[in-house]
């Protein structure tokens, strides 16, 4: 099944067979983008971004791309301050989260489902990045390298499920405890 | 005076003199750069446009004129499921039971202080009556009330100034149908038997939610289109009404027989009180009110049995009659509420009414007779004037915001732009053919935005390439920022529209809806989350609790069902991003698919009447795999003992191999 999915030639048939395919417009140039790996910054008005529009989000070119460069993606979150031990209300609360709005996509493992399996993550990724990620997927798969590593191995758009920065950081308390952190 | 030949005779000119020669328009010079609404852009207006025979409303972007939704209303709809799935059944049920069609003529877009709000839209149905609140947030049907005591509610749903009635007239009088009336009766009997009504349906100011306030029992004429006064004419509403002759046969010959019919002028405030006060009886009735709870994504579907019915005959003085000519059709009040506009559909001439002179007749019984007990005024004591010659025809009366009115003119085919003050003609444009209403953005408002006039045409003939027997309809968009109207665009229209409203779509835009909370329905068969997916045996009812997201069902092998089996697959769209909906079929439904919308739970029921394996697939496409999102039921015969299991993404070692 894994070897299937990102098999090149089923790949640009599918991009083929997109293009064809005139709905859902947005998610074919971001699947366009996501595969040649352009990171394209002047798009600022794509419908559906509406309320999230990049720029004013991004302050100068130079932060994002310090930000980017640092592997803390791109988003509202600039810095995240994890506190040890574990804060157990908001393990409870990422993991509610969790069952409703990531679980269909994302195992507990490192199996990859639809997309990654999250075991290990906070080893991988900076607390800052998996925030953006969640909040801001729209952006980061725009112009984040990582996440659009993510996509050319995926080949499924990462939703935006609605989280809060507030929920989104209960996530990352939730991850933390699943990689075993106490 | 009328009769069938002079009928016969208007009806010949309209043919051959009057119906412009040839379908080339005369669109010229910069009509395109006007209408043009270049890719990614929006559209200034949202045009709210009933369906008429389709029963639904439709939204259209102005001045490109293109479609841009068709919401599902009083007719089942089985591309979204509305009327097919368990929770949208409920709001097409009426005291007759399930009612799958209506006939939609009208909006009527929420106003406060006589201006557009952008809150709801109103529609009538004209055949089983009854009126449907559209939330202008969701785009969706929120409500929908039937009317007892009604037949026909064509002068419907119109509304007064701050949105406090919605309200319906029937243009068919018939016995009522209260408890201890008697319907059974003969059509001969009309005089005697038949009543005609007139309902104010309130407005909670919050909810919107709607309740038949009180019924006003008139004669059994055939209202037929109202407006609710403004400013100074604030606490009253207007009907127009044919066959004052009380016909019940050949209306076209023998409800054209007087020299005019009347304009209903109704203190509704006055009812109001007298309504509060008790004034009314009582009547046992059975009327359907139906409402869709957003939370539940449910309609609750309740039966009431009471409304209140006051007599104008008794009360005095919440009914005056008008005498309007030539079987008045539109009547319409211009933005200051000083002014009525009568249209009789077989005159000449363009009757205006002062309210001023109203009040003053009224208070000085200048009543020239009184009609089945209520008083008519004197026509000269109350017209303002008369628009001479205007056309041949006159059907609505649409308003700008520089004091001038446009009047459609069936027979004639045009539109004709006239000065309130004045009453001179002051342009004419032909229209392509045969126009039955009209809008001007906010038109009927206290605020018209003006710019543009828009036909609605009963004929379509050459406009388009040919289609068969069966064409499109037409609608044509005309500028009328200068002092002659300019046609700028041709566009075609679903279903057959009647009246229709525009908006600016700054008023609504902004509030537009763009997923529903997952954390906030609470569906009893919601699936938040996959965790909470599962199939539920209760007897010989099977409950599908399925989740759906971008790109697989959960469960997506269900075994264990069997014949006899009555399946309910509920499925949750997990998405919480716009524009991502789920679809649901399965083979063999004989009912329909439905659409899901992101965070929202949707119910079809599926009886499998032959022993298979039966695939399910999304419909709504999706993602890249999107194909791939799909799953199978199995169907045992009845008596089976295959267990009921489901799951998603397991494979036994078995199949494995």
């Amino acid at each position: 099944m894994e070897t299937f999915i990102i098999n090149k030639s089923i790949a640009i048939l599918l991009i083929l067979f997109n293009k064809i395919l005139t709905m859902k417009s947005q998610l074919i140039i971001a699947l366009f983008m996501g595969l040649l790996l352009t990171a394209c910054g002047g798009n600022e008005d794509i419908p559906g971004t509406e309320g999230k529009k990049p720029e004013s989000m991004l302050g100068p070119k130079t932060e994002s791309e310090k930000m980017i460069s640092e592997g803390r993606g791109i988003g509202e979150v600039k810095s995240v301050t994890l506190a040890t031990p574990l804060e157990q209300d908001r393990v409870k609360r990422g993991k509610d989260i969790y069952d409703m709005k990531c679980s269909a996509c994302h195992a507990l493992t490192d199996q990859r489902v639809v997309g990654p399996g999250w075991a290990g993550i906070t080893k991988t990724r900076k607390p800052e990045w998996i925030m953006n990620m969640v909040t801001n997927v729209e952006t980061m798969l725009e112009r984040d390298p990582e996440a659009q590593k993510l996509l050319e191995l995926c080949l499924t758009r990462m939703p935006n499920q609605n989280v809060s920065i507030g929920d989104a950081r209960d996530v990352l308390e939730y991850m933390r405890a699943n990689d075993g952190e106490q | 005076m009328k009769n069938l030949s002079l009928v016969l005779l208007v009806a010949t000119i309209a043919i051959i003199g009057c119906k412009p020669k040839s379908g080339v328009s005369v669109a010229t010079g910069d009509a395109a750069t006007k209408v043009y609404v270049a890719p990614g852009t929006y559209d200034e207006f949202y045009n709210v446009v009933s369906g008429g025979f389709s029963g639904q409303m439709a939204i259209y972007g102005i001045p490109s004129g293109r479609l841009f939704r068709e919401i599902p209303v009083f007719s089942a709809d089985p591309e979204t499921g509305w009327g097919y799935t368990e929770e949208t059944k409920g709001m097409l049920m009426t005291s007759h039971g399930f009612v799958p069609w209506d006939d939609l003529h009208h909006p009527a877009l929420s106003t406060t202080n006589g201006v557009h709000d952008g809150r709801w839209a109103f529609g009538n149905a004209n055949n089983t009556p009854r009126i449907a609140r559209i939330d202008m947030k969701t785009f969706k049907t929120a409500e929908i009330i039937e009317l007892p005591n009604s037949s026909g509610n064509h002068s419907s749903p119109f509304i007064t100034e701050n949105t406090e009635y919605t309200v319906a007239g029937t243009r068919f009088s018939s016995p009522p149908d209260y408890q201890g009336s008697n319907p059974d009766v003969s059509i001969n009997s009309y005089k005697e038997n038949f009543k005609g009504y007139i309902s104010f349906v309130s407005v909670e100011k919050e909810s919107g939610m709607m309740d038949v306030a009180f019924q006003l029992q008139i004669p059994p004429l055939n209202t037929d289109l109202a407006r609710a006064g403004k400013g100074p004419s604030h606490d009253w509403f207007f009907f127009s009404c044919y066959n004052s002759e009380q016909a019940f046969t050949l209306l076209e010959v023998n409800a054209s027989q007087k020299d005019k019919d009347f304009i209903l002028a109704v203190n509704w405030k006055k009812a109001e009180e007298y309504a509060k006060a008790g004034k009314g009886s009582k009547k046992n009735v059975k009327y359907a009110h139906n409402y869709y709870d957003e939370s539940k994504h449910t309609t609750i579907s309740e039966i009431k049995n009471e409304v209140l019915v006051l007599d104008p005959k008794e009360l005095k003085d919440v009914l005056y009659l008008i005498p309007c000519p030539k079987s008045p059709h539109g009547c319409d009040v211009d933005p200051t509420g000083q002014y009525i506009v009568g249209s009789g559909k077989l005159a000449a001439l363009i009757p205006v009414f002062s309210f001023d002179k109203i009040q003053k007749a009224i208070d000085a019984k200048d009543f020239e007779a009184e009609y089945d007990g209520i008083p008519v005024l004197k026509y000269e004591s109350v017209l303002h004037g008369e628009v001479q010659k205007p056309g041949l025809g006159p059907l609505h009366t649409e308003f700008d915001d520089k004091g001038n009115a446009y009047t459609s003119f069936f027979v004639s085919s045009e539109i004709v732009k006239w000065n309130v003050q004045s009453l001179q003609v002051l342009d004419r444009v032909p229209t392509y053919y045969s126009i039955g209403h009209l809008c001007v953005p906010g038109g009927p408002t206290a605020k018209p935005w003006g710019k543009y006039v828009i036909a609605y045409n009963k004929i379509t003939k050459d406009r388009y390439l040919p289609t068969g027997p069966e064409l499109t309809q037409s609608a044509q968009l005309y500028s009328i920022d200068g002092d002659k109207m300019e046609l700028l665009l041709d566009f075609p229209t679903t279903g057959e529209p009647h009246y229709a409203e525009a908006i600016p779509a700054e008023l609504v835009k902004g509030n537009s809806v763009k997923i529903f909370k997952i954390e906030e329905n609470n569906h009893p068969y919601a699936a938040k989350g996959e965790k909470e997916a599962k199939v539920i045996r209760e007897g010989n009812k099977v409950h599908v609790v399925m989740s759906s997201i971008r790109s697989h069902f959960v469960p997506d092998n269900i075994e264990g069902v069997k014949i006899g089996d009555e399946v309910y697959f509920h499925v949750t769209n997990l998405e919480q991003d716009w524009d991502v909906p789920h679809g649901f079929a399965v083979k063999g439904a004989d009912n329909a698919e439905m659409l899901i919308m992101p965070g929202e739970t949707a119910t079809i029921k599926w009886v499998p009447n032959r022993v298979g394996v039966f695939p399910f697939y999304c419909t709504d496409f999706c993602s890249a795999l999107h194909q791939e999102m799909q799953g199978y039921i199995r169907v045992s015969p009845a008596g089976s003992s295959v267990p009921l299991t489901y799951s998603t993404g397991k494979v036994t070692k078995e199949a494995a191999k």
